[in-house]
């Protein structure tokens, strides 16, 4: 239809949802709140109406034995996408996850798999503080036979979406609340964005920033503002952080000499530090200045909107790190 | 109530096989050709025997640690579990799962895991899955006296009642948290109390009676089957063995700290030794067909530790294969 329908980021979700819920009657949606609009925001609306409580389960709150069963159900033939409204609430969760579906396949000899989609929603800001605040992305990430994807976008939101729920592996499928109002167009049919594989959001040949979820919209921002000043800045969104389109870090990594990482979780072995090691191992030669790491500081949310404000970069830091990177004095 | 020859049979022969399969490993762990831990199941045999025998291959079968019999009576082959307890590339898991991963979908066999209560929530899904589906398939879930101490297995039970999922709650109730009696983990040893405030029905079973699990069993399964809701049924055994290995908490280490008083009671009241006694003294069964049972056991269980010991070794070139499918 329309060419240039727009669609939020939560919608595209929604629409992710409802198409592959129509096409392929294994998949059903589980978790806290999919009855409830202020628990997972519109991403459920509709649902319950088309599909019925079968299909569309509101449950207790239990997260352990809902993400376990889950898992089962993905292993007894089903396609489950399970939901929580806030992902500090899927560290209830860690055993069947990362025990049970992440180890499947390997530890029984291919002979199983798990493909379910574990839905973790990051909830920031707000004075909401520690317990409900978190980007956990790297604790999933570190673990083998896990895939992660954190879409940035409406359009990688709905197409990232289709392809976890199509994957035959788990996959933990994060997305950010201060996403969800961004718009952009979303083609109305079913289409799948690939797992591992980062796109470049803007090309440049002065610096190479890494950028991941609500990150690489800062990041953007900071290579417009940054356009101004004479410096071309290379955007990439991972799309997804495991597996890490390597591939196409480098080759930027190669192209700019210059590189900085930015993340929505904390510095110490995190997203941003896999992203330096990774650079430093297979693009050293070609560095021109140190790596810098934009990300939280290593400490738990803050209630505070003061101390929010600080504790959350955004553009301007991706700007300030970028400058100081450009001026440091080439090998 | 009268049972047929073929299953009597069937029961006794499950129960050897299991018995026999799992004491020929007793030579290769101590001589240390087997190093996977194993958690020998001698002595709980008639729970495996007697509840999997109600069950078809559709039907999805959740073990845990102690897994061995239960592969077995749901109908896996004792030769690619034998191949796996000796890590080979035959194995069920390729070698790469051990005596603690044990798989057979094609039997509904779904998977083994030692994580204390793991798989509870993978069967509560597995039921779901078969109640989403409309199917007349049904789930078990074994786990021992330990895992009552988890929480996920409560919120199992919620959930299960709750959507009155198809789901057995199969407590294998052996008096021991590995080196920890039962008076010492909990207020009270009947475990089945734990699941009446879900409202889910229980029943405790002599799990060395072997008729009486599949009577209860059968019970259950038509209960399951015809969408009356889960049930909890706690079967009250004893392990002849340690917690790990042939006599130990930890295996190879003679570290077994039960009472010599109690195993012997025990011992008295082996599973086996108590249906030859009924099956003789009832006459359903002579001596020499007894033996010949036990042949037949015995072969199979040669048979299979030949097949395990002289298969390949997984290829160090594959270490990172089947990560992701």
């Amino acid at each position: 239809m329309s060419a240039d329908r727009k669609l939020p980021y939560s919608l595209a979700i929604n629409e992710a949802l409802h198409q592959m819920m129509a096409a392929d009657s294994s998949v059903f949606l589980i978790g806290q709140g999919v009855k409830s609009p202020w628990y997972v925001g519109n991403t459920a609306q509709g649902l319950l109406e088309k599909f019925g409580d079968t299909r569309v389960i509101d449950t207790p709150v239990s997260e352990n034995a809902i993400t376990g069963a889950a898992v089962g159900a993905a292993l007894a033939g089903m396609r489950p996408v399970v939901v929580h409204p806030r992902m500090d609430f899927m560290l209830y969760a860690f055993d069947p996850i990362i025990n049970e579906a992440a180890n499947w396949h390997y530890m029984n000899g291919a002979k199983s798999c798990a493909p379910v989609v574990i839905w973790g929603i990051i909830n920031r800001g707000g004075e909401q503080a520690a317990q409900h605040s978190q980007a956990l992305h790297a604790l999933f990430a570190h673990i083998p036979g896990l895939k992660v994807v954190m879409p940035a976008t409406p359009f990688d939101a709905k197409g990232l979406m289709i392809s976890a729920i199509k994957d035959d592996n788990p996959v933990i499928y994060i997305d950010d609340r201060w996403l969800y109002k961004t718009e952009e167009h979303v083609p109305e049919e079913p289409y799948t964005v690939p797992i591992g594989k980062g796109i470049i959001r803007k090309t440049g040949k002065d610096i190479t920033i890494v950028s991941v979820s609500y990150m690489a919209i800062e990041a953007v921002k900071a290579a417009e503002a940054l356009k101004d000043k004479g410096i071309d800045v290379e955007v990439i969104d991972v799309r997804t952080v495991k597996p890490l389109d390597y591939d196409l870090i480098f080759k930027s990594v190669r192209k700019t000499g210059r590189l900085v990482t930015a993340d929505v979780g904390w510095k110490s072995f995190g997203f941003a530090a896999e992203i330096a090691a990774f650079v430093c191992e297979k693009a050293f030669k070609y560095l021109k200045a140190p790596i810098v790491r934009i990300t939280l500081p290593d400490v738990p949310a803050p209630a505070s909107s003061v101390l929010e404000n600080i504790y959350y970069p955004n553009s301007d830091d991706i700007i300030k790190a970028i400058e100081e990177v450009i001026q440091c004095p080439t090998k | 109530m009268a049972q047929s020859l073929y299953l009597l049979k069937h029961l006794y022969l499950t129960m050897l096989r299991i018995r026999l399969c799992e004491e020929s490993l007793v030579e290769p762990i101590m001589s240390g050709k087997i190093r996977t831990p194993c958690h020998l199941y001698s002595g709980e045999e008639a729970v495996a025997a007697g509840l999997c025998v109600s069950l078809t291959d559709d039907d999805y079968l959740f073990g845990n640690h102690r897994s061995h019999g239960h592969f077995l009576a749901k109908g896996g082959s004792m030769q690619e579990m034998m191949a796996e307890i000796f890590c080979r590339e035959t194995g069920c898991s390729l070698g790469r799962g051990g005596s603690m991963h044990l798989i057979a979908p094609e039997v509904g066999m779904m998977g083994s895991a030692p994580i204390v209560a793991g798989t509870i929530s993978l069967a509560l899904g597995a039921a779901l899955a078969a109640s989403i589906r409309k199917e007349k398939r049904i789930a078990v879930t074994f786990f021992g006296d330990g895992a009552a101490g988890e929480g996920v297995l409560y919120e199992s039970m919620n959930f299960a009642s709750l959507k009155k999922l198809p789901l057995i709650f199969a407590c294998e109730n052996n008096f021991y948290a590995t080196h920890l009696p039962i008076r010492e983990c909990r207020k009270t040893s009947e475990i089945y109390r734990i699941a009446e405030p879900f409202c889910i029905k229980t029943v405790v079973v002599d799990g060395n009676d072997v008729l009486a699990v599949y009577e209860a069993g059968k019970e259950a399964v038509e209960q399951c089957r015809s969408g009356k809701g889960p049930i909890f049924m706690e079967f009250l055994t004893y392990r002849f063995r340690g917690h790990v290995g042939p006599d130990d908490n930890i295996q190879g280490s003679h570290t077994d700290i039960r009472p010599k008083e109690e195993v012997e009671e025990w011992l008295r009241r082996d599973p086996i030794l108590l249906f030859e006694e009924y099956l003789l003294d009832n006459k359903l069964f002579d001596i020499a067909a007894l033996e010949n049972i036990r042949k037949e056991a015995e072969q199979e269980v040669a048979l299979a530790l030949d097949f395990a010991q002289n298969s390949a070794t997984p290829k160090s070139e594959e270490l990172t294969a089947y990560v992701c499918r």
